[in-house]
């Protein structure tokens, strides 16, 4: 799937203007808890999480993230868009959950991330 | 832990590149910085990626332990030609039983760190799982010192 089509199908929103949406999403992963993210060392993924602190953001320089969906209608503030945008990470906020989130893509095709 | 890594700990060559940086209690708005700044600089040095992201996970879950359960602290890197070394020292209170902190989900991060996403008790596996070599020294009340080796090849 591209981004795109995953921002379509969570009905979702961009944060930073200046990142590109049609790049290819290959797998997904999703948790509150940033060491669990950091169990995804093996391929670059999509992370779909409720952090909205600017540590989530600091993750990609640690493993390979490819865009950063904030759930349950979470934004960062603006110093943690402009971290991503720095980054060229896009950053995306849905107001679905991230069981309905994550259910969507899974039945989408989306597979999960390697770990 | 075999001799030859035991070594490796204490090797009387001098690093080529050192890299030290302090860790302030509590300062999550820059803890991590030091774990992204050693990682540019081996990327830069040619160090392959797969080897790059298991240095900056050992580093930032170590980073992140100092400023979250600690008084403060610091993390030096030594850089050799086939291996990082990087030791993380604070300044208490220590880790009274450190076969509990080693157990994947144990935890005894305060709300605060939680509240951040920290505090899932996989800090301690998660050095383990991606270093060669993983050495802890502390106890109650004191400071705790905790390294780990990983080779570039």
């Amino acid at each position: 799937m591209t981004l795109r089509e995953i921002i379509a199908l969570l009905e979702a929103e961009v944060l930073n203007a200046e990142v590109d949406i049609d790049c290819k999403v290959p797998c997904a992963f999703a948790s509150d808890l940033i060491s669990d993210i950091l169990m995804c060392t093996k391929e670059p993924t999509m992370l779909l999480t409720g952090i909205t602190n600017n540590q989530v953001v600091r993750l990609s320089d640690m493993i390979d993230l490819i865009a950063i969906i904030f759930v349950r209608g979470k934004r960062p503030l603006q110093d943690v868009i402009e971290m991503a945008e720095e980054r060229g990470l896009p950053i995306i906020t849905t107001k679905m959950t991230l069981y309905r989130s994550s259910g969507l893509l899974f039945n989408a095709g989306l597979r999960s991330c390697k770990i | 832990m075999e001799n030859a890594l035991k070594e490796c700990f204490s090797r009387a060559q001098e690093a080529e590149v050192t890299l030290e940086f302090d860790i302030p209690e509590k300062d999550f708005n820059n803890a991590g910085k030091g774990s992204s700044e050693v990682k540019n600089l081996l990327k830069r040095l040619g160090v392959e990626s797969d080897i790059l992201r298991r240095i900056a996970v050992a580093s930032y879950e170590a980073e992140i332990n100092v400023a979250a359960h600690s008084k403060g602290g610091k993390m030096m890197s030594l850089i050799y030609d086939d291996m990082i070394h990087i030791k993380f020292e604070d300044m208490g209170p220590g880790i009274g039983d450190i076969a509990q902190a080693m157990i994947p989900g144990y935890s005894t991060a305060d709300d605060l760190v939680r509240e951040l996403g920290f505090g899932a008790g996989l800090g301690l596996p998660n050095i383990q799982r991606n270093s060669d070599a993983l050495h802890i020294s502390s106890e109650a009340g004191e400071s705790t010192l905790v390294e780990f080796l990983i080779f570039f090849t």
